[in-house]
């Protein structure tokens, strides 16, 4: 016989008081293990939907750089080739050509070596490309009575190390002709007129439309033909370039720099409107891009937040319910047990005097009323976490299958519901027990 | 000496008032010994029957059971006292309800684990005629059946004495043949019985009559069991 079969016997004969006792326990626990089963599945399904949102917001983004890099890429080729129509805009002249009367004449008059544009061909420059070397002067067409801007050129020399880019200005083959707008219109020529020029005859191939510029007073013819003609074999006055679109702050200072040690005794100078209207266009296509696909981020990444601090407002929502709730079930259920063992002591006054009477030490009745309630704990705390897992499972947001289940079961949360239940149930009833172990057995027997 | 009650004052207080229950009591029992205490209500028999069973603390005088004071002894050590040397019967039963015949007398042998405590237990309840309910409850038994389970939790731990209170109270004849014939035996073994009885027939199976009146021993007289 010992005190355990007591306690057993004693749950089987009054099994209403260990019934609403073990409900009451598992009710508290059921009401913890369910609060925290549904906040973990809360936690799941939030980060299943951030992660799925962020990898949409990643794909999306990725989808959009793909977009605008394609688009910013033709924007920027587009915005490339419709500056490019401005023309050469950097101008690399002989060192003592004098610049006034360059702008006064419209051309030099001083030369340097043709030989200049292949060495810088044959060069690493990167800064310009599409050198055009030519040989210009301002002559009278005496064949029509006209002063008029020859210029001489043998097309574009293409760099060395660069792919071979479609060139600004074709090549002017031997014994042709291309003519301006002012003269073709004025001198009624065209295309297939042959012409002759200081005693040369050419052939048109080419009438230029309106430019608005000296190059509507200008007849170009191959440079060969023009040095010959001019008596500047070998000579040019000018090589034009048309410059990168470099990001650096100060690129005119860079080509300088960069063309004074390829070709020592040479003096550059930029166009200005049109070079800085065709960088600031490039760049700014190339800024647009970048500010959509930034925008593109921002506005994933925001959406991202957004849904984040929803989910996070849910949970503190709930978690803030559960921190409520599960103190208030935890401390009523505890008062009940304690109320139930105090029933139960009360009920049980004769059988404690008589246990004491037959040599029970207050010790072993202790045992008696703090084993039921252990008992009571551990076996609600048991019903408890099951019934509360199963309730969290099936009300869980997270898909309530096997996998799910499993994900959602919680070993620490079952270690503390089978460890905290039995120990809190022992401290409802602590005070009955004591009760009990206190009572005084010869008033008892003498109250019967 | 297994019992010795030496000049033992009890009194119980209540407001307005003291009544006092025992007023200088003394009695010995020895092997052997079957004494019954009479008097009328309030004389205070049931109050020196628990004090001689260590389960009520007198206020003077001097108790001593099988040689040793159980009073000296913290109350776990009084309570494992109480289960190796003395067996109470009560005119109540005081079963647990809840237990089996054959559980409620092996109930005693919790505070001493007493070995081979079922086999005694089994053997006790057949001599008392009741090895047919060993596995009925309390409720299911006569009052009879249950006055001898009590008897038989009452010896079980084959104590030395037995303080019996109002044993054949609510018993017919034959069962309160039973139990006094059974007590007598005990005596006659080498126990020591004090029995509590209003009853005078239960009395006179008793060696010696201690009649009590307002918590005083007015005299002691001899029983039939005085041979």
């Amino acid at each position: 016989m010992s005190v355990w079969h007591l306690i057993l016997r004693e749950i089987a004969h009054r099994k209403l008081n260990f019934l609403l006792a073990l409900i009451s326990v598992a009710v508290a626990v059921g009401c913890l293990v369910g609060a925290r089963t549904l906040l973990r599945s809360n936690q799941l399904v939030t980060a299943d939907i951030l992660a799925a949102k962020q990898q949409q917001v990643e794909d999306d983004v990725a989808k959009q750089r793909r977009i605008v890099q394609q688009e910013g890429a033709g924007l920027q080729d587009a915005m490339r080739k419709i500056t490019k129509g401005l023309g050469f805009n950097i101008l690399i002249l002989p060192e003592d050509q004098d610049l006034h009367e360059l702008h006064v004449e419209g051309t030099g008059s001083q030369t340097m070596p043709e030989s200049h544009v292949d060495k810088l061909a044959n060069s690493r420059i990167v800064t310009i490309n599409h050198l055009l070397p030519v040989v210009s002067k301002k002559i009278s067409w005496d064949e029509y009575d006209r002063t008029i801007i020859l210029t001489g050129t043998r097309g574009e020399v293409p760099l060395a190390h660069r792919d071979l880019k479609k060139p600004l200005l074709d090549h002017v083959p031997e014994g042709t002709m291309v003519v301006g707008f002012q003269l073709h219109t004025q001198l009624g020529l065209k295309k297939e007129d042959k012409v002759k020029l200081m005693g040369r005859e050419f052939t048109i191939t080419e009438t230029y439309p309106e430019r608005g510029s000296a190059d509507d007073s200008t007849v170009w013819v191959n440079l060969g033909e023009a040095q010959e003609m001019l008596g500047m074999q070998n000579l040019v006055n000018a090589i034009w370039a048309l410059e990168c679109n470099c990001a650096t702050l100060d690129r005119v200072a860079e080509i300088r720099s960069d063309i004074a040690e390829i070709l020592p005794g040479t003096q550059v100078i930029e166009r200005g409107s049109e070079a800085l209207a065709r960088a600031e266009a490039r760049n700014k296509a190339k800024a647009t891009a970048q500010a959509a696909l930034k925008y593109e981020e921002q506005a994933g990444q925001e959406s991202l937040q957004r849904e984040a601090d929803g989910r996070a407002l849910i949970e503190k929502q709930a978690s803030d319910f559960a921190a409520v709730l599960v103190p208030v079930v935890m401390i009523g259920c505890g008062i009940w047990i304690g109320f139930l063992a105090m029933m139960n002591v009360r009920q049980r006054s004769t059988e404690i005097g008589i246990l004491r009477a037959i040599g029970l030490t207050s010790t072993q009745i202790l045992a008696i009323f703090l084993g039921k309630s252990v008992l009571v704990g551990l076996v609600g705390g048991i019903l408890g976490y099951a019934g509360g897992y199963a309730v969290g499972v099936a009300w869980s947001e997270y898909a309530p299958d096997a996998e799910s289940a499993e994900v959602l079961f919680m070993p620490s949360l079952a270690i503390i519901a089978l460890v905290v239940a039995p120990a809190l149930s022992a401290l409802a009833g602590w005070l009955p027990a004591m009760w009990a172990a206190q009572q005084d057995p010869a008033v008892i027997l003498q109250g019967d | 000496m297994l019992l010795e009650v030496r000049d033992v004052h009890k009194s119980y207080s209540s407001p307005g008032k003291t009544v006092q229950a025992l007023d200088g009591v003394s009695i010995s029992l020895a092997a052997g010994d079957f004494t019954a205490v009479q008097g009328p209500s309030g004389s205070g028999k049931s109050t020196l029957l628990l004090i001689s069973g260590g389960l009520l603390a007198a206020d003077r005088g001097e108790v001593q059971v099988a040689d040793q004071a159980p009073y000296r002894l913290a109350s776990d050590a009084r309570a494992r006292f109480r289960a190796q040397h003395i067996g109470f019967v009560f005119q109540q039963f005081h079963l647990v309800p809840y237990l089996s015949v054959l559980d409620n007398v092996m109930a005693a042998t919790i505070p001493t684990g007493l070995n081979g405590a079922a086999a005694r237990a089994k053997e006790l309840l057949a001599q008392f005629g009741l090895e047919h309910r060993l596995h009925h409850v309390p409720g299911q038994l006569s009052v009879g059946e249950r006055q001898r389970t009590a008897l038989a939790r009452a010896v079980l731990n084959r104590p030395q004495l037995i303080l019996a209170d109002e044993p054949t109270g609510n018993l017919d004849r034959d069962s309160a043949e039973t139990v006094l014939s059974y007590l007598g035996t005990f005596a006659e073994e080498g126990g020591a019985v004090l029995l509590v009885t209003h009853d005078d027939s239960a009395a006179a199976r008793a060696k010696s009559i201690v009649h009590m009146v307002d918590g005083k021993i007015v005299d002691v007289s001899g029983g039939s069991g005085d041979s």
